[in-house]
């Protein structure tokens, strides 16, 4: 499938281009029917696509496009600042109110991960805001729904109301409401059924709801696959209820993701958070200005970069740096580099935020985990003195290392001679920069 | 005979409860649609590149997917050339042919793979959310009507909730129930459930999974496990596969068609939400590209609402208003 991002699909235009060596009018056009089909490709609604094409071209077309060396970076730059502006640039926080509790009523279609994401953010809210929140289970029509929820809420060890699916939603709100104020909750969290947005007397419900417990904020759980739909799903819901924020699930997938730009557009809502991952702690703030990027298909560098700085111990690092530069690297610092490579997360979703690693190279390399779990088997099956000096390890030694981590000595001699390589390889580079301009805030992963 | 009315006569007599609820579910597909098209007609007189540009639009607003529409553009053009059509209200039987060509492409039909005397088992996969555990229980109901006997697999060990959905389903349905504890191994699960319908001489084995995104090699190795368990007890079991899509998924619906076809030979699609979203062109591109059949729609919450998929009923239903405005000119 041609899931190429934006930059590849210009760059077929401009190599056209190259031949003739001069921009025309006419190559901007062109240049824009890419943008335009990238943006398509990704899932943004078609509408909100010509809009935004019109106002790039004006944008682009005379002077910037023309004058640049390089045409095709310059429009994806205009490109990418104008989703950005599109997106809402800023990053916004969930509601607070006045007098607790707050309430935050979760509505959507069915499948969004309404039930998900409410436990997700139940626990965000108590892991990064220190609050109390309480979970209502209100939706009373898909089977075991309120399990769910109730399965999830003793996980996470938090309140969950529910009154069983025989009473009405709009009682088991209030109720929860009076509830959360005697137990002294200072956020509510309703958990309302999927609907479809055309769903006259399910969308009533959700207002009588609203009406009834006057939430603060109201947040819409978009599917971030969704398709062209999302405008009238998003249009219709925030119709009939004003929502106030919306939250994109299943980003963790290898949508683009468009969706998100086709619903901010629509609703000028703000969109919140971002569901990652199945595991309850995954669920992230959002960053309209990466989503920009990422529906662009040009890679998530500021997530990766963020995810560093916050996994990585900074002077360990410049130490580790230091130690790289005069190749006196240990296998203690090899498996402290391991270990802060494993604290950013898993590496596949690492690789997926480097630009340029489109899909279908990442496709042939899968990262194998368990590998770097055989390789830190090995180190740690070392004696420290093995470590500091692995000259010493001699054939008998290594049986003992094999054994002891339950790889083969092959495996160990692997593990040794593309150490010594690794070493070998940080002498040239070290010595190779010295001519040059220092490199920036530069330690590097001897397996990256 | 025009193509409309070949199809109004397929029709005529046939006015059956599923023909009417097909209709009734694409209300809202045909009227954008058709509606889009018809407005197109209006602006455009002549069939020009604007006309098509647009026109692409319209495709791409179906979430028919890019290529697909670029590849009926062209199809489109070379035949409007062929037959030098000049004004674009000429245009709309060739577009429609085109679609019914598509869709019809296999020519197969959407019965299953069912065993004579022998365990039928269908294995259900798909990314989060869908409506896999739904359309079992749909499924369940059907087959049980026709007075077969089914078991179900709660091969969902990992949602919350998920077990305890299938068994409402199960209990509302009058079907057993295979199940272990949640985060038990869904490859064991298959496995007590082969045993279980075999020792109750059961017809069909519905087994759930859980809804994994398909970029996460792990669980689709997962899936991969629990396809090479159950083809391991039962030889050519699953006998089918079927892939449950949501029709409200964009262009990401070819990867999820396309990577889980490669893990588990999917053999078939079911495209839920029907009812509610305003598209289908999700289904002309899945079949365009990767020839995979879509098997049922989804089309409401009812027990009773999951369809068989008929391509011409489809068309049918998507072009209705067009095919009424020529068989009423002729």
């Amino acid at each position: 499938m041609a899931f190429e991002g934006l930059a590849e699909r210009l760059q077929h235009t401009i190599d056209k281009m190259k031949s003739r060596g001069k921009v025309t009018e006419k190559d901007v056009k062109e240049m824009m029917r890419e943008v335009r089909l990238a943006l398509l490709e990704a899932d943004v609604n078609f509408k909100v696509v010509k809009k935004f094409v019109n106002d790039v071209k004006e944008r682009a077309v005379g002077q910037e496009v023309m004058k640049s060396l390089t045409p095709g970076q310059q429009v994806i730059k205009v490109v990418n600042d104008e989703l950005t502006k599109l997106m809402g640039g800023e990053q916004s926080k969930i509601a607070h109110a006045q007098k607790p509790p707050t309430v935050v009523m979760m509505v959507g279609l069915q499948g969004a991960g309404k039930t998900t994401t409410t436990a997700k953010l139940a626990n965000h809210l108590r892991k990064h805001h220190n609050r109390q929140p309480m979970m209502v289970a209100c939706d009373i029509y898909r089977p075991a729904a309120i399990d769910q929820l109730e399965t999830l809420g003793k996980e996470l060890n938090m309140p969950v109301f529910s009154m069983g699916d025989k009473e009405k939603a709009v009682n088991i709100a209030t109720k929860a409401i009076e509830q959360a104020k005697e137990d002294h909750r200072d956020y509510v969290l309703i958990d309302t059924a999927g609907r479809l947005h055309v769903d006259e007397a399910l969308m009533n419900e959700l207002v009588e709801i609203k009406e009834a417990v006057n939430p603060d904020e109201i947040l819409l759980v978009v599917d971030a696959m969704t398709g062209q739909d999302a405008v009238n799903v998003a249009e219709s819901f925030h119709e009939s209820l004003g929502i106030t924020g919306v939250v994109l699930t299943k980003l963790d997938g290898d949508t683009r993701g468009g969706a998100a730009l086709s619903v901010k557009a629509v609703t000028g809502t703000p969109i919140k958070f971002a569901g990652m991952g199945e595991k309850i702690d995954q669920l992230e703030p959002f960053h309209p200005d990466r989503m920009a990027s990422r529906i662009l298909g040009m890679g998530d560098v500021l997530s990766l970069i963020e995810k560093a700085q916050t996994s990585v111990d900074e002077t360990r690092a410049r130490e580790l740096e230091e130690k790289m530069r005069t190749a006196d690297i240990t296998f203690d610092d090899f498996l402290e580099q391991l270990a802060q490579v494993r604290n950013m997360g898993p590496l596949d979703e690492l690789l997926a935020m480097i630009p340029g690693a489109n899909k279908k190279l990442l496709k042939n390399v899968q990262v194998d985990e368990s590998h770097i779990g055989r390789i830190e088997a090995i180190v740690r099956s070392m004696t420290s003195e093995e470590k500091q000096n692995p000259s010493i390890l001699n054939a008998s030694r290594k049986r003992r290392i094999a054994k002891g981590s339950g790889t083969s000595i092959q495996d160990v001699n692997r593990l040794l001679k593309q150490f010594e390589e690794m070493k070998k390889m940080m002498k040239q580079m070290t010595s190779m920069q010295k001519g040059k301009k220092k490199r920036k805030g530069g330690f590097q992963l001897p397996f990256m | 005979m025009s193509f409309f009315k070949r199809l109004k006569e397929k029709f005529t007599e046939q006015t059956d409860a599923v023909t009417e609820k097909f209709k009734e579910g694409l209300t809202k597909t045909r009227d954008s649609f058709v509606g889009r098209m018809n407005e197109l007609f209006a602006k455009y007189r002549t069939v020009d590149e604007d006309f098509f540009e647009e026109l692409e639009e319209v495709l791409i607003s179906a979430d028919v997917g890019v290529t697909t529409v670029l590849e009926l553009i062209e199809e489109l053009k070379d035949e409007v050339r062929l037959k030098n059509v000049k004004e674009t209200k000429d245009i709309g039987p060739i577009i429609s042919e085109k679609l019914a060509e598509k869709l019809d492409k296999t020519g197969e039909d959407a019965h299953l793979n069912m065993q004579e005397d022998a365990l039928t088992i269908i294995l259900f996969v798909g990314v989060n959310g869908v409506g896999k555990t739904t359309t079992i229980g749909k499924l369940a109901h059907r087959f049980k009507e026709e007075g077969k006997h089914v078991v179900l697999a709660a091969g969902d060990t990992f949602r919350a909730g998920a077990i305890e959905q299938l068994e409402v389903w199960g209990e509302r349905v009058g079907v057993d129930v295979v199940k272990q504890t949640s985060g038990s191994d869904p490859a064991a699960v298959m496995y007590d459930a082969i045993h279980s319908a075999r020792a109750k001489r059961a017809d069909v084995l519905l087994c759930d999974t859980a809804g994994r995104l398909q970029n996460k090699v792990n669980l689709m190795k997962e899936l991969e496990k629990v396809k090479r368990v159950i083809a391991r007890e039962v030889p050519n079991a699953p006998h089918e596969v079927l892939l449950v899509l949501d029709a409200t998924t964009g262009q990401n619906a070819l990867s999820q068609a396309k990577t889980f076809r490669e893990a588990t030979d999917v053999s078939g699609i079911v495209l839920t939400k029907l009812d509610g979203t305003a598209k289908g062109g999700i289904v002309l591109a899945i079949r365009n590209e990767l020839d995979i059949p879509v098997k049922f729609v989804g089309l409401g919450e009812g027990v009773e609402d999951l369809k068989p998929f008929d391509a011409n009923q489809f068309v049918y239903g998507l072009f209705q208003e067009l095919i009424e405005e020529e068989t009423a000119n002729e």
